[in-house]
């Protein structure tokens, strides 16, 4: 709402010319620089598939990790300590080490661990786990798992302790609790942060080109490594990424205006 | 079959720190890894000092551009980032030599690191810094303009002070993205911790000792950080109110 905003009332002089120049510039890189691989229906199918399989991981890896996320932040808000430790060593493991590293402790370590079994070899599951995208789903998973953990933690410990009592007096079971009382009023607070925390992921996304996962990222390496262009393909990948985290952000702007506002 | 004590002491020789063993080149990544961490660091935070000041008291124009600064970098992946900043820099300078009559030069691995990183913490740190002197009650700064401090006098001894307490969780969570960020210089071929971790376990082929040692090094590095966090922000607390806000 507010990007139009300024039009609807009076632009000042200084955002036309800051348009302007940047009109010029997209001129430009339209213009001068070499967009003729673009027209190739090769590339045009590649970048396609490389954009899917972008939006698709993180959507996939997001839901997978915010789901995950839910007991490792409750059992370190009010779990015992058998479960509460664990939880949080994880948490701190994930945190601290980064993603690369582990996405590459995934998919060569279990990678190089998995065929000297036989029994995995030849279960069903075996062509599936010879892929890659496996390791990308689940250490981008994980990640998400982690790093909400943390934030979810949160959440459930300020959930105000008189809600829980009232349900408690009301003779609620304690699953009834959680349920109705606990989980939806921790997950409204946080909704606020995951559209944030979306677009962090999205950036993450990338990496899993390191192990041959063809995203959109993988596209654009294809295509300077074949085409010995250097930066147009990055330019597109810059534009790309900047139009999935301009949807992202719009989205969840919009998701939260059509969520009751109360006070809390 | 890979438990059993003999590829326990395996693992540890691989790890042992003289030549058969891979140890000195882990530490040397280790290094690597903290030089570029505290360096981007460093250009990060001056950025980030500049930035949230320009975005406060700057005009309309620097408003305008600073505003587009850190939404690109916060919206485009690091990776990306530092393919094209890497690329344009390098080329950018030399164009510059040689338009000046010099020759080409290469810039260094750490160098273009440093700066790479520094460019992208400098968004994030725009915005907490920029949190942190909204923080400081406006009283305390008129008070300060009132007796007659320039802007620089006010921004040292008054504005710096009073957000630093406010400031330093969000220092405190930049410094750790950007001991992790330096593993994505692993992709452009740096020899930071990751790195060297990998060629040691390609040419190994022992995979989970290598990736394993590197994640207990990077842990580390949390670890002590924090602490070392902890301590600054109970410093930077010394003098202030607890629980009364």
């Amino acid at each position: 709402m507010s990007l139009f905003d300024p039009i609807r009332t009076h632009m000042p002089l200084r955002r036309w010319v800051l348009a302007a120049m940047g009109i010029g510039i997209i001129a430009y890189c339209a213009l001068a620089l070499n967009w003729s691989w673009l027209q190739t229906p090769k590339y045009q199918g590649m970048i396609f598939q490389g954009v899917w399989n972008t939006i698709w991981i993180l959507v996939v890896t997001m839901v997978l990790g915010f789901i995950l996320a839910i007991p490792i932040g409750f059992a370190q808000a009010a779990g015992p300590w058998y479960l509460a430790r664990p939880a949080q060593a994880f948490c701190t493991v994930i945190r601290g080490t980064p993603l690369l590293l582990q996405l590459w402790l995934l998919y060569y370590g279990l990678g190089s661990l998995f065929p000297m079994y036989p029994w995995i070899r030849e279960s069903d599951l075996w062509p599936i786990l010879r892929q890659a995208w496996p390791y990308a789903v689940l250490a981008l998973t994980l990640s998400v798992a982690g790093y909400e953990g943390e934030v979810m933690r949160g959440a459930f410990k300020g959930v105000p302790q008189g809600q829980l009592e009232a349900a408690r007096a009301f003779g609620m079971s304690r699953w009834g609790i959680f349920r109705r009382i606990w989980l939806p009023q921790a997950v409204a607070r946080v909704l606020p942060t995951i559209g944030g925390e979306t677009v962090l992921q999205m950036k993450s996304t990338p990496l899993v080109a390191t192990i041959t996962v063809i995203d959109i990222y993988a596209v654009a390496s294809r295509v300077r490594q074949d085409t010995f262009i250097i930066y147009e393909p990055l330019l597109l990948l810059a534009l790309v990424y900047l139009i999935i985290a301009g949807v992202i952000v719009a989205l969840f702007a919009w998701f939260e205006s059509r969520l009751p506002k109360r006070v809390v | 079959m890979m438990a059993d004590g003999s590829a326990l002491s395996a693992s540890l020789d691989l790890l042992a720190y003289s030549p058969p063993g891979w140890g000195a080149n882990l530490l040397r990544g280790l290094g690597n890894t903290v030089l570029i961490a505290l360096g981007a660091y460093g250009v990060g935070m001056f950025l980030g000092t500049l930035g949230a000041f320009g975005k406060l008291y700057g005009g309309p124009l620097t408003r305008d551009l600073l505003g587009l600064y850190t939404t690109l970098v916060r919206a485009i992946p690091e990776l990306v980032l530092i393919l094209i900043l890497y690329f344009a820099v390098t080329d950018l300078v030399n164009q510059a030599l040689l338009a000046m009559g010099y020759a080409r030069i290469q810039i260094s691995g750490v160098a273009a690191g440093i700066m790479v990183l520094g460019v992208v913490q400098g968004a994030y740190a725009t915005e907490v810094l920029r949190g942190a002197i909204q923080s400081v009650p406006a009283g305390q700064i008129e008070a300060a303009r009132a007796m007659g401090m320039s802007p620089l006098l006010v921004a040292r001894r008054i504005t710096l002070p009073l957000m630093l307490p406010a400031a330093i969780p969000g220092m405190a969570n930049l410094w750790m993205i950007v001991t992790k960020d330096t593993a994505l210089l692993a992709v452009v071929g740096f020899n930071e911790l990751v790195q060297e971790s990998r060629q040691a376990a390609g040419t190994t082929k022992a995979f989970f000792t290598f990736f394993m040692a590197a994640g207990v090094l990077f842990l580390c590095m949390s670890l002590v950080s924090n602490q070392i966090f902890a301590r600054i922000e109970a410093w930077a607390n010394k003098g202030t109110k607890r629980g009364g806000v």
